[in-house]
């Protein structure tokens, strides 16, 4: 009775719009009027004809209204049976002129009804939308259209898509529109063939979308039978007892398929047991026996012949179900030829992902070589001119890093923090190294350990001090905008501007300490006092500034190195305990008193622990663990390091 | 024989003599033993510190005598340490395991019993099997003998590969320090099969003697730490004199001089090493047990130099003088961290003691080096006056490991 | 008179320096030898080469009746096979006395544990004091070794090289630093050691040489010069050329 009533008002309120419709300062409403039933009720049958009724008009408010209908926006008010963009206000609803986008009043809720196209409608509705989107003249919302697509690609997207490309005139939008078609195409073009080409298209492309295009294609899902079918897409064939399926598991899907019964396992046999128990003994047999599996499986049997359990099944009866089945992986994708053409494109790109990742790798490696370069050096110097362990290099570097920090608390501007706390650190560090060389190492030279054992003291000490000075957390360097970005090559392939900015300072004091050791009259004295300290002596170099100097300059240094981890590392008083190990390795890898030896041995150790990582990427600590074997392996075989000092000169 | 190396050496005699009369000095003030004025975790203390000194005279052996720095002896340390955790804890495991499941309705098969210890001990890492290396932990016997076996092999095979390609000097000390950080970073994971950064725990609990009080037990321990120190002692300084003594101070003093004497200066030196982490070793399997607890943290590289430090501050080159420094800094070290150090206050700044401990130690370190290079037993010398070289440079344990000039060997 | 030692055909070079180029000299059983030449002639770096210190780029050196390779053989093997040297400046181990060190060098067992359990036993005791009575340091046994004058570091070290008992003994300068008397008592004490076994004087003192009374081989540049008495090849030209006319 009510829907009849409702039928005969609808009715009236249809005619009573198709007089408005002739009203040509309302084109859309008009449109729509002319097709209300097929608006209020659209189903799947009626929605393309209405959707290229409207896109045929090619009106301006087009676009907007299908995506107010799409998403539930429009609404039909009974009194005048005319269309409305509405929404929840004070006291009902607030509506919207469908054509010029005005007020329009207020309704009550009664007076208008919803509509509410269905999932199918919505579709069509959609595809419709991303047709305008695309073509849209604003490029944002073109752009909005490709990422929509992107986010949530379907079938239906991949027509408007292809007529959209031509239209396009930006030509980063055009060759974004050309992928994403490739992407669709791989996945929704109608011919195997078509299909086919998309794929093969898609070798090259290093993007993770097309990677997971690919893989959605050649997506598995394991299946059991007693004979290999011939009609289904098999991806493989596994054997139970590999490592691809083991028989535990094996067994477990045969159980699942309903093929076999589940294993009586340990554990079944222990709750029958107990369930079964009567006093003191289960099926006649005590229990005070079954304290090992054997007795427990014998009980269980007894069990079973009694009928209380179902029979027990043994690990035989598991294999014979395993040798009668055949476990396969079966693609989603029926037609072999596609999943074949997926799985070579999927290779060729897996191959160049590779080699992208070596080179990303590489980049990481040498990013971590200029640190280990930076602050080894030091270090190097000191022990290739003195032959003096400086223990307390690694709190040298601390020093530097506070120092930075502490420049930062003052001079809120990081740029011009950053490029005063650099000559500062080394300053700061010169001056400990210096003070240390006169106070402590002066009187200890030719007794290295006695060396390296007080400035082991100075180096706790320092430790302690910086943890008194600073408290045990960790403090922020804050790097300047500029050197926060990421260089990003392409999308396997980037490496962080701090890193960037790293390597280059390294570079810098590689050729810094090439220029003072091969140019400068200092360089000639620390030549003269590293090969023959007495015959220096006695040519008027002073060896005493000369060791003063140099073992300022290492731990100068040492400051500077500071403030470059600090910057992509936090600021701790065991950041010096961090790095020391990593130094004294790279200066025995790379051989004694040389700048080249230690290049080479911070490029080996760099490289060496960033390949470790890659392999075993979940483990850092088993990472480091391999490396210092490697060392140790290493030193066998150059015992003086990579680029060692040969005949008299090594001084053995 | 033997009275001839007492005669010879009669700082062995007063060794053994003051260590008695403090074993039996301690066990008459201890708690059970005794009057009571020395409280049980402070008999504890000792009884640590006797392991202490027992690897402080290892390391003067090696270092003082021999000319290597090793930092790595604490990694031995630890290991044995590990090794004899490993049975107390399975064993005291076991025992709780099989209360616990005694209530069960089925007695329990070997295999549950072994996976429900399994599970108790490993269920921290998220494990529940045993790993391989923990095949002998059922047995006392066999994890005693991998006390000895398992550091006695590592030092054997590391020192015959750094020996061998002639390492020496400031080089073999950062490849020991190499060593223990590799030691202490693989044991950090996890999955290394000893419970990663948790260490093992409740090793203080003997099994099977819940029932005898801690106190009994701490002066037990105290008892074999110090026969093993004495032990050690003897054993160390029966090495060091004689012909073996001469060999490896010479060895010391110029390596390639004794080479060209004949003598295979790699065996010497892998003897010495592979005899003091054995020894270093069994210290740790005694301290372990009475610390209660042992993690990768007591192996880092750091606990290997304090050692180091211990010796050069008691006067390394004789062996006494590694006893009390090891005795004396480790007890003053936790009298100052212990925070019973009273509190200095300048007025401006109040000097914390736990805070500043580490400032002392490192700055009166560097100046022992500097002015005290014998260390506090070269007080003994003040009464001693053993003969004093006069025509010589500074020889000493490092100057093989620094000679330019032509024409020596 | 047959062949002890063999040299021949060695080269070494550091970095790019021949030290030794293309030596070759043979030493007989029983045989005193003078090395001498110029600086830089090589003579340290030959001692080098037949001790094991330094290994050659090319070249053989075999040793003793069952002909070894010592290029094979490691410093203090080939110090066992009986090989002894005495370095230039005295090398002995001044932290321990005069009898440790004759002790440690008298021909025994080297192995660790053979030094481990060694027992003292008269007969070397005695052959010590003999030693000791023979370089003249008896009443200094019990001194420390820091504590002698050079001259009697270099008497110790010589009777360290006694005490070996090597079939040849490679001593460089001897002399130096010693009185007259005592380079007499030096040149005797070798001459007599040559008797039973071969010895490699290397000496820049004509004199001393002279007193030796043997076969002189002069080396320049890494290579042999000369060879035979001391007045043949003081008279040679090219000896006189490069070494004594300078």
């Amino acid at each position: 009775m009510m829907f009849r009533l409702f039928c005969c008002a609808l009715a009236i309120a249809l005619s009573l719009g198709a007089a408005r419709a002739q009203d040509s300062d309302a084109p859309l409403q008009s449109l729509l009027q002319a097709n209300a039933d097929a608006v209020a009720n659209p189903s799947r049958s009626t929605v393309d004809g209405l959707v290229a009724a409207l896109l045929a008009s090619d009106l301006p408010g087009v676009p907007v209204f299908l995506e107010r209908w799409r998403d539930r926006g429009v609404y039909l008010r009974s009194s005048d049976g005319l269309f409305y963009y509405a929404t929840k206000a004070e006291g009902g609803y607030a509506l919207v002129d469908v054509d010029t986008g005005q007020d329009a009043g207020q309704a009550d809720s009664a007076d208008i009804t919803e509509l509410r196209p269905n999932a199918g409608v919505r579709r069509v509705i959609g595809s419709a939308l991303v047709a305008f989107q695309l073509l849209d003249d604003d490029p944002a919302r073109r752009l909005a259209a490709l990422d929509a697509i992107d986010r949530s690609p379907s079938e239906d997207q991949l027509e408007p898509l292809r007529l959209s490309i031509d239209e396009e005139p930006d030509p980063a939008l055009k060759d974004r529109k050309i992928r994403l078609e490739r992407l669709l195409s791989a996945r929704f073009a109608e011919t195997p063939a078509q299909r086919i080409a998309a794929i093969e298209s898609l070798e090259g492309d290093l993007g993770v979308d097309a990677r997971a295009v690919l893989n959605l294609i050649l997506t598995t899902s394991p299946a059991v039978f007693a004979e290999l079918p011939t009609d289904r897409n098999i991806a493989a064939v596994l054997e139970p007892g590999t490592e691809a399926l083991s028989e535990d598991e094996a067994y477990a899907r045969l159980v699942e398929a309903g093929f076999a019964p589940p294993l009586t396992g340990v554990a079944t046999i222990k709750d029958a047991l107990i369930a079964a128990m009567d006093g003191d003994a289960v099926a006649g047999i005590p229990v005070a026996g079954l304290s090992t599996d054997a007795a427990r499986e014998a009980a269980y049997e007894a069990l079973a012949a009694t009928g209380a359990v179902p029979p027990l099944v043994t690990l035989d009866d598991q294999a014979a179900a395993l040798a009668a089945h055949r476990f396969v992986l079966l693609y989603a994708e029926p037609d072999p030829a596609i999943t074949a053409a997926a799985a070579d494109t999927l290779e060729a790109i897996q191959f160049k992902v590779g080699l992208n990742q070596a080179a990303d790798l590489a980049l990481d490696g040498l990013s971590l070589a200029s640190i280990y370069f930076l602050a080894a050096i030091g270090l190097a110097i000191t022990f290739g001119v003195m032959g003096v362990i400086n223990m307390a290099h690694g709190e040298f570097i601390m020093m530097g890093a506070y120092t930075g920090y502490v420049v930062q608390l003052f001079i809120p501007d990081y740029t011009l923090s950053l490029l005063l706390a650099l000559p500062l650190a080394f300053a700061v560090t010169f001056a400990a190294g210096v003070a240390m060389e006169r106070l402590v190492i002066r009187w200890l030279y030719h007794r290295p350990l006695e060396t390296l054992l007080a400035t082991f003291g100075i180096s706790i000490a320092l430790q302690q001090l910086a943890k008194n000075i600073f408290g045990t957390q960790a403090r922020p360097l804050t790097s300047p905008d500029w050197l926060s970005g990421t260089l990003t090559f392409n999308e396997v392939v980037s490496i962080s501007m701090i890193r960037v900015a790293i390597f280059v300072l390294a570079l810098m004091f590689l050729g810094l300490l090439i220029y003072i050791l091969k140019r400068t009259r200092l360089g000639l004295e620390v030549r003269a006092v590293t090969q023959n300290p007495g015959m220096a002596a006695s040519m008027g170099i002073n060896p005493d500034r000369i060791n003063m100097l140099t073992f300022g300059l290492g731990s100068g240094i040492a400051g500077i190195a500071g403030v470059a981890i600090g910057l992509y590392a936090k600021v701790t008083s065991e950041m010096g305990a961090d790095y020391i190990v990593q130094s004294f390795m790279t200066v025995v890898v790379g051989g004694v008193g040389n700048v080249w030896g230690t290049l080479a041995g911070a490029t080996l150790i760099g490289f060496l622990q960033k390949g470790i990582e890659f392999l075993n990427p979940s483990n850092t600590l088993a990472a480091q663990t391999y490396m210092i074997l490697f060392i140790i392996l290493f030193i066998q075989f150059r015992p003086k390091g990579i680029i060692a000092l040969k005949g008299r000169a090594a001084g053995d | 024989m033997s009275g001839s190396f007492i005669a010879r050496n009669p700082s062995v005699l007063w060794f053994l003599l003051a260590l008695s009369v403090f074993t039996v000095a301690v066990t008459l003030m201890s708690e059970v033993t005794g009057v009571g004025l020395i409280s049980t975790s402070f008999v504890k203390t000792l009884g640590k510190t006797l392991c202490l000194c027992l690897i402080a005279i290892a390391m003067d052996v090696v270092w003082g005598y021999c000319g290597i720095l090793s930092l790595g002896h604490f990694a031995f340390f630890g290991l044995g340490g590990y090794a004899i955790g490993m049975w107390l804890m399975y064993a005291r495991t076991e025992i709780i395991v099989v209360q616990s499941l005694a209530n069960a309705p089925l007695p329990p098969t070997d295999k549950e019993v072994t996976d429900a210890i399994a599970t108790q001990i490993f269920g921290v890492v998220g494990s529940a099997e045993f790993p391989l290396i923990w095949a002998f932990s059922h047995s006392l016997a066999l994890q005693l003998l991998m006390v000895v076996l398992v550091p006695g092999l590592l030092a054997l095979v590391f020192g015959w590969l750094a020996f061998r390609s002639r390492v020496t000097g400031v080089y073999l000390s950062i490849l020991t320090q190499a060593m223990t950080l590799a030691l202490s970073l693989y044991l950090f994971q996890n999955d290394s099969g000893l419970r990663g950064n948790n260490g093992l725990s409740g090793l203080q609990n003997l099994p099977g003697l819940d029932a005898v009080p801690q106190s009994v037990i701490s002066i037990a321990f105290f008892w074999a730490s110090a026969l093993a120190l004495g032990l050690g002692y003897v054993l160390f300084a029966w090495i060091v004199s004689g012909k073996m003594g001469s060999v490896i101070r010479a060895i010391r003093d110029n390596e390639s001089r004794v080479r060209f004497l004949g003598y295979h200066v790699e065996s010497y030196k892998l003897f010495v090493f592979t005899v003091t982490a054995i020894v270093a070793a069994i210290a740790g399997a005694l301290y372990y047990p009475q610390a209660g607890i042992i993690n990768p943290a007591e192996i880092a590289p750091i606990a290997s130099i304090y050692l180091a430090v211990w010796v050069a501050i008691g006067g390394r080159g004789r062996l006494y003088g590694a006893v009390i420094g090891a005795a004396f800094v480790s007890l003053l070290s936790s009298w100052f961290t212990g925070g019973s150090a009273p509190a200095v206050n300048l007025g401006f700044y109040t000097i914390n003691w736990t805070d500043w401990w580490l400032v002392l130690l490192g700055l009166s370190f560097v100046a022992v080096t500097l002015f005290f290079p014998k260390g506090i037993g070269g007080l003994f010398d003040l009464i001693v006056l053993r003969p004093v070289p006069d025509r010589q440079g500074d020889y000493g344990p490092d100057k093989g490991a620094w000679r330019r000039e032509e024409g020596e060997p | 008179m047959s062949t002890l030692l063999e040299v021949s055909g060695v080269s070494v070079t550091f970095d790019g320096f021949r030290a030794i180029n293309n030596l070759s000299i043979s030493i007989g059983q029983a045989e005193l030898r003078a090395v001498i030449g110029p600086n830089g002639a090589g003579k340290t770096t030959f001692m080098d080469i037949i001790t094991g210190k330094t290994k050659p780029d090319e070249g053989r050196v075999i040793w003793g009746p069952r002909s070894i390779s010592l290029l094979d053989l490691s410093e203090s093997q080939i110090a066992r096979q009986g090989i002894g040297r005495k370095f230039q400046k005295p090398t002995v181990f001044e932290a321990q006395t005069v009898r440790e060190n004759l002790a440690m060098a008298l021909k025994n067992p080297r192995g660790p544990f053979d030094v481990l359990f060694y027992r003292k036993s008269r007969a070397t005791a005695a052959r010590i004091d003999e030693i000791a009575e023979e370089i003249g340091l008896t009443d200094d046994l019990p001194r420390r070794a820091g504590e002698l004058s050079h001259g009697q570091k270099q008497w110790l070290e010589i009777g360290m090289l006694l005490a070996q008992d090597p079939q040849l003994l490679l001593v460089d300068e001897p002399a130096a630093g010693m009185t007259p008397a005592e380079r007499e008592h030096t040149t005797a004490l070798l001459v007599r050691a040559a008797e039973t076994r071969a010895v490699v004087v290397v000496e820049h003192d004509m004199e001393f040489v002279r007193r030796l009374n043997c076969k002189v081989t002069v080396l320049h540049e890494g290579s042999v010069l000369a060879e035979g008495s001391l007045d043949h090849v003081t008279k040679n030209q090219d000896v006189i050329d490069v070494y004594l006319g300078r």
